[in-house]
């Protein structure tokens, strides 16, 4: 596989929450506005570029039986490098996703991809590979977060374009339930066709 | 008094499947069939409730002391891993009926997001041991309401005509909100 594949492949033929359906909880409960999709998706990204990378590394190095909690140690540590940098220079961003910053330890896009790619795979390949998930995943959670802030609150990017309420259910828990239902049915008969 | 409000609110108000969010994964993964539902809550509330008390008590007696808090993450994701895998050997050992009924979901548990996160939000809601323990199962129990009812619902789904692009995911989150919905009526109970 070329890495221009392997590099789109994360954001229609298997993007990570639209096709696999991993990690839906950051993507249902931080999408109630595009930055924040955006913030979050990007958070993720930057933990599975380190992990892809480390992982791929060491991939000599693990003995295979305890490889999952190594990964999990890995992972780990870069989650905890982002949440101690967003805390410094994001304040607001890190007060909107809140938990959902330490969590990224249990979305199983990350551990998904180090198991299933980075520890079979050269160095460069899972960077690309971590890159392509980890921006599918940016992608899929900006356009949640876009539709929903666009219905919900008749705005985009925090820039009101109507005056008073949009259809607050969309801001709120269950419209994300059924926008990301849509959304992944919708990109299931693209890639069909 | 102060319990009940707790109680009832992590089951109803802030069910932590439809209105926060956590352990979606589960909830859509292993809400085919009631029976498996209900196993699958079983061994959560297990662990939830064993996990909030030990890492409570790591957080109080070893990170905090330490002034190591910023380990929380790490050590949180290490303390429920092997908890899980203790439990299971545990329970292999003593209960051979309990091991099957809940044996194979305990793996899958460790990357439940809901076991993390009700321990991380214990610490930054300022619980007590007692509330932390009570407000773990109370949640556990509203994520096994929560998983039993789709469960339910997706069961009578199989016999509907579902438009083919709508199968599987999608409707269960559509039915997933429709069932958010409802439940925010219980917004204004506490």
């Amino acid at each position: 596989m070329n890495q221009v594949q392997n590099f789109t492949k994360g954001f229609l033929k298997e993007n990570p929450i639209l096709v696999m359906v991993l990690g839906a909880c950051p993507a249902l409960a931080t999408t109630s506005s595009m930055i924040n999709g955006l913030g979050m998706g990007l958070a993720t990204t930057f933990v599975l570029l380190g992990s892809n990378t480390v992982v791929s590394l060491m991939k000599n190095l693990i003995p295979d039986k305890v490889r999952i909690p190594a990964f999990i140690v890995v992972i780990a540590t870069f989650v905890t490098i982002v949440d101690l940098v967003m805390n410094a220079f994001v304040p607001s961003l890190y007060e909107a996703l809140g938990i959902f910053i330490p969590l990224i330890v249990v979305n199983c896009i990350v551990l998904g991809r180090a198991e299933a790619f980075a520890s079979k795979n050269t160095v460069w390949s899972s960077v690309v590979d971590g890159a392509g998930m980890g921006l599918g995943f940016t992608a899929a959670l900006g356009v949640l977060g876009a539709i929903r802030e666009i219905l919900g609150s008749g705005a985009i990017g925090g820039f009101k374009f109507i005056s008073g309420d949009g259809i607050l259910v969309f801001i709120l828990a269950p419209g994300a339930f059924i926008a990301l239902g849509y959304m992944i049915a919708i990109v299931k008969k693209i890639n069909k066709a | 008094m102060e319990f009940i409000l707790l109680i009832i609110s992590a089951i109803l108000v802030n069910n932590i499947v439809l209105a926060q969010f956590l352990g979606v994964c589960p909830f859509l993964g292993v809400s085919n069939k009631v029976s498996t539902a209900i196993g699958m809550s079983g061994a959560v509330t297990f662990v939830m409730v064993l996990a909030t008390m030990v890492t409570y008590l790591i957080y109080t007696y070893v990170l905090v002391p330490l002034g190591i808090g910023f380990m929380q993450t790490i050590a949180y994701i290490l303390v429920i891993a092997s908890l899980v895998q203790m439990v299971e050997i545990i329970l292999k050992k003593i209960s051979q009926p309990l091991y099957q009924a809940l044996g194979i979901f305990l793996p899958l548990i460790t990357t439940n997001c809901a076991v993390l996160g009700v321990a991380i939000l214990v610490i930054k809601k300022d619980y007590n041991l007692v509330e932390g323990i009570v407000y773990g199962a109370a949640t556990a129990i509203g994520f096994g309401l929560a998983l039993v009812i789709l469960a339910g619902i997706r069961e009578q789904l199989e016999l509907a005509d579902v438009p083919s692009g709508m199968k599987g995911a999608p409707i269960a989150l559509v039915t997933a909100g429709i069932l958010a919905l409802a439940f925010m009526g219980f917004a204004g109970l506490v």
